[in-house]
């Protein structure tokens, strides 16, 4: 276990340089420069090579790399150009804000999911088993700002029963503000795994350990959460991991519809602002995100089926 | 599926599957409404009438007016021009790009692999949408600078698709009878291969234009992608965004239509897997 934690750490390293990589060559070699696009059309030559030298465009691009990997690798992405602040204040500021809406939406997906998922997979080919399938097809073809604005009138304009946007003081009432924009965000997640909870259940139910299990005596209730659900999850908490940039991308919307002031309504804030080093951090620090998250989901399935780890 | 099931559970040969049967039926629906909208359209999709504002669905108008006195209904009739188009376009540049890359280095092997999965492994972990909008940020919004965006982003999973089964085909018999006939490896790969090992990419291309849907009208939402006045459903449903509490109908019937036309993609992608299936 240990050595796997230590070889998939140092995994970490290629994929942090690649996407430093993918995130310098988006800026400099995609067609459109950073100075025109932050001083618009009628820009003056004298002004574009000021900010073409304050962003260091002017050097050789190996350079300019190396320089760049330098700076990130020092916790330095940069000042925002609108905010005057430096990029790493604002995400420290914003990113906990955006990871506790997707930490939210993710657990309300596993609640939302596992029951519905047992619930189709035992009463295969009925009814309720039609029904939560029927609720999939649409829950994957629902847009976040659509269910989120429809959620955002019902409860919170119409009903009043929640906020109707913001953050809120204090924790609690943090959660209270985020739980309307996490049921949002959580809808297509608990689709995508509850369809395939349902068919991995499907498939370890009438295997002969679990046929064992239950000639042998044990609860039904044991064999299900023991045995059954153990062994479903693996591949569904693959699943989850590979979910986590779709949840990171679905935030960034949930964010704008409900005007949280996370990482993801500062992105879209800043692209209409034209604020690159803020845009360009910010793809850095959700990429970052993803990776870890990715490395958190192996460990995870590593402990349920520890096969994984060889 | 054994021989031993009993003959209710064999598959039937000849009957289509049901998604298939119902979700084609949505999209030659859709296509010809995006066709010839101007036959469905009761009314110009531009057309102000300032003595109807934000009236709600009546006889005149099934699906109420705007802000502006617009027809909703004409709008999102003439919207799917735009949003049947984001799905053609966002998709079919990564479809032809992602299967050849995907066949030549499925077929070629070694470093183009090894490197090929680094690619892979680095584009996943980004965000898609961070990604795609980060790419529209740097070439500014617009409905050819979301394709771009998508396009750069989206060959991967047709590559990485048609490489794995590519990498099954080569190994065949046929593959070294071609070899051994003295064909290029071209003609090995494009007429022998490909046709062979492409079913899956295809599959996947009709989620993916459900995904394209979903992506460009969330664009549109955020006035990144189809730019206002321009008739598309994200943009439709961010016009009446202001309008929920008094006048729902201006961005309810734009998301009908956008969950309406995902399904028929889905639906028809998971028909087709069936099908394809079956047919094994």
């Amino acid at each position: 276990m240990a050595s796997y934690i230590a070889r998939r750490l140092l995994q970490l390293i290629p994929t942090v340089l690649f996407i430093l990589i993918v995130v310098f060559a988006l800026v400099r070699l995609l067609p459109g420069d950073p100075a025109s696009a932050i001083l618009g059309d009628r820009a003056v030559d004298a002004d574009v090579e000021r900010i073409n030298r304050e962003l260091g465009l002017d050097r050789p691009l190996v350079v300019q790399f190396g320089v760049f990997v330098k700076s990130v690798a020092t916790g330095d992405l940069g000042d925002s150009i609108h905010l005057k602040l430096p990029v790493t204040t604002l995400i420290a500021d914003r990113l906990p804000v955006t990871i506790m809406l997707t930490v939210m939406a993710a657990l309300i997906a596993v609640v939302m999911a596992v029951p519905l998922a047992f619930v189709a997979a035992l009463r295969r080919g009925t009814a309720a088993d039609s029904t939560v399938r029927g609720a999939f097809q649409v829950g994957l073809s629902m847009p976040v700002f659509y269910l989120g604005l429809i959620l955002l009138t019902v409860f919170g304009a119409k009903l009043r029963w929640f906020p109707v946007g913001g953050y809120g003081e204090g924790f609690v009432d943090n959660l209270y503000h985020l739980f309307l924009p996490a049921v949002t965000l959580a809808f297509s997640l608990s689709a995508i795994l509850m369809r395939n909870l349902r068919s991995a259940i499907i498939g370890v139910i009438d295997a002969e350990y679990v046929q064992f299990a239950r000639s042998k005596g044990l609860a039904p209730k044991l064999v299900l959460f023991r045995h059954v659900l153990r062994n479903a999850l693996i591949s569904t908490v693959a699943l989850f991991g590979l979910s986590i940039g779709t949840l990171l991308s679905g935030a960034v919307i949930t964010e704008t519809v409900f005007a949280i002031p996370g990482a993801g309504r500062l992105m879209v804030d800043s692209i209409y602002g034209r604020d690159y080093p803020v845009v360009q951090g910010l793809t850095i620090a959700l990429a970052v995100l993803v990776s870890v998250t990715f490395l958190l989901t192996d460990l995870v399935q590593v402990w349920l089926d520890p096969r994984v780890s060889r | 599926m054994t021989d031993l099931a009993p003959p209710s559970e064999r598959p039937r040969r000849l009957a289509l599957p049901r998604p298939l049967i119902l979700g084609g039926t949505i999209l030659l629906l859709s296509i010809a409404v995006a066709t010839f909208p101007t036959v469905f359209a009761p009314y110009e999709p531009d057309a102000f009438d300032y003595n109807a504002l934000l009236q709600g669905p009546s006889m005149a108008h099934p699906m109420g007016t705007d802000n502006f006195g617009r027809d909703v209904l004409s709008r999102v009739i003439h919207a799917y021009t735009i949003d049947m188009q984001i799905a053609i376009f966002a998709t079919i540049f990564p479809f032809f790009f992602g299967t050849i890359i995907g066949a030549l280095v499925g077929y070629a092997g070694g470093i183009a692999e090894t490197l090929f999965g680094r690619v892979v492994d680095a584009v996943i972990t980004f965000p898609f949408l961070v990604l795609v909008i980060a790419i529209v940020s740097v070439l500014g919004p617009g409905l050819v600078n979301m394709y771009i965006a998508i396009g750069v982003v989206g060959w991967v999973f047709y590559a990485r698709i048609t490489a794995a089964e590519i990498k099954v085909q080569k190994r065949l018999d046929y593959a070294d009878a071609g070899r051994a006939m003295g064909y290029t490896h071209m003609r090995i790969i494009f007429r022998h291969l490909l046709p062979n090992a492409i079913t899956p990419a295809v599959v996947y291309w009709m989620t993916d234009m459900a995904l394209a849907i979903l992506l460009g009208s969330s664009l549109g939402y955020l006035g990144l992608g189809a730019q206002p006045p321009a008739a598309e459903w994200g943009v439709q449903i961010a016009d009446g965004k202001n309008f929920m509490a008094t006048a729902w109908w201006i961005s309810v019937f734009p998301g009908v239509a956008i969950v309406l036309t995902g399904l028929g993609f889905s639906l028809t992608g998971d028909g087709l897997a069936e099908l394809l299936r079956t047919k094994r």
